[in-house]
């Protein structure tokens, strides 16, 4: 069976932030995000932005980032799965 | 032990470089190049933590710094990827190699190495540069200024650029842009297991990782 978009979304914050997978796993639709996770800055959003990409296989344009889409956990997600179509 | 080597230099001139070595015991001994820019800052530990899983296994090996990186003397904005490529190729022969192992990047400047290559999960050069432009635009959209992707690119192309505190030279963009990993034998993360630690924001080292990989090396250096 093949990962559906939220797990994959899951195990590369947990990879690139280096959180640990049980954290990862509570995070629901309201979780903060960029403000709320210190493992979270600038450059690390870009190693986010890159993984997603490459895992979830669709590009990112830059005016696509914006403070909203990395509000919340429940953001992020919605704006993967509306990418993917 | 930290040795130097001469590395043909881009303006035709040979410059001293720097490695680090550790013997092994037996005939083989395998060449390591670096990952490129931050990315081999990162994986520096997991690098050398590699180095000594396969001295445990009696492989001797060799990470080199490439012109223009880590404590090289060269100005990173005159390299190009064809003076990477050279250097590599001098330092098998400096060192003797028996083996190549590229990490991420440094698969992209292997095509004279002229030994076995193993390539761990290796990356495009587009891919590479992506990355650096997108923490630029980031960076400065948080500092209120907009800077567009294509347009840094474009610059990259004809004046070099500055990317994530690298000075990129025009010659290295454009070499770097259509560049794919060289053919060798590739080890994908998937093979190591865990995350990548090249994806972390600080460097990191996981002991079980590098002795995955250095496992997979020995088999081929014994194959």
């Amino acid at each position: 069976m093949s990962l559906d978009t939220d797990q994959i979304l899951r195990q590369i914050i947990a990879d690139v932030l280096g959180l640990p997978r049980e954290r990862v796993v509570e995070f629901d639709g309201a979780t903060g995000l960029f403000g709320h996770l210190p493992e979270l800055d600038s450059m690390s959003v870009a190693g986010l932005l890159t993984e997603m990409e490459d895992r979830l296989g669709f590009i990112i344009d830059d005016d696509e980032v914006d403070g909203e889409l990395l509000e919340t956990y429940g953001s992020l997600l919605a704006f993967a799965r509306a990418k993917q179509g | 032990m930290i040795a130097t080597w001469p590395c043909p230099g881009p303006d035709g001139g040979t410059a001293s470089e720097y490695a680090l070595v550790l013997e092994g015991a037996g005939e083989a001994r395998v060449l390591i190049v670096p990952a490129l820019f931050d990315e081999g800052n990162r994986l520096r530990r997991y690098t050398v933590e590699t180095m000594r899983a396969l001295q445990r296994l009696r492989i001797g090996s060799v990470v080199i710094d490439l012109p223009g990186s880590n404590e090289s003397l060269t100005p990173l904005s005159c390299v190009s990827r064809e003076d990477w490529t050279r250097a590599v190729s001098a330092a098998v022969a400096h060192f003797g190699a028996t083996h190549a192992l590229a990490i991420r990047g440094g698969a992209l400047v292997c095509g004279g190495a002229g030994v076995p290559l193993l390539t761990y999960a290796p990356v495009a050069g587009a891919a590479i540069l992506r990355q650096m432009v997108r923490m630029r635009v980031l960076s400065a959209r948080e500092a209120g200024r907009e800077e567009k992707a294509a347009e840094l690119m474009a610059e990259g192309r004809t004046q070099g650029i500055v990317l994530a505190g690298y000075a990129l030279g025009p010659a290295l963009v454009r070499g770097l842009e259509g560049a794919e990993p060289c053919d060798g034998r590739t080890i994908a993360q998937a093979d190591i297991g865990g995350p990548g630690l090249w994806l972390r924001a600080e460097a990191g080292e996981d002991a079980g990782q590098s002795a995955a990989l250095a496992g997979l090396v020995a088999e081929e250096c014994r194959s």
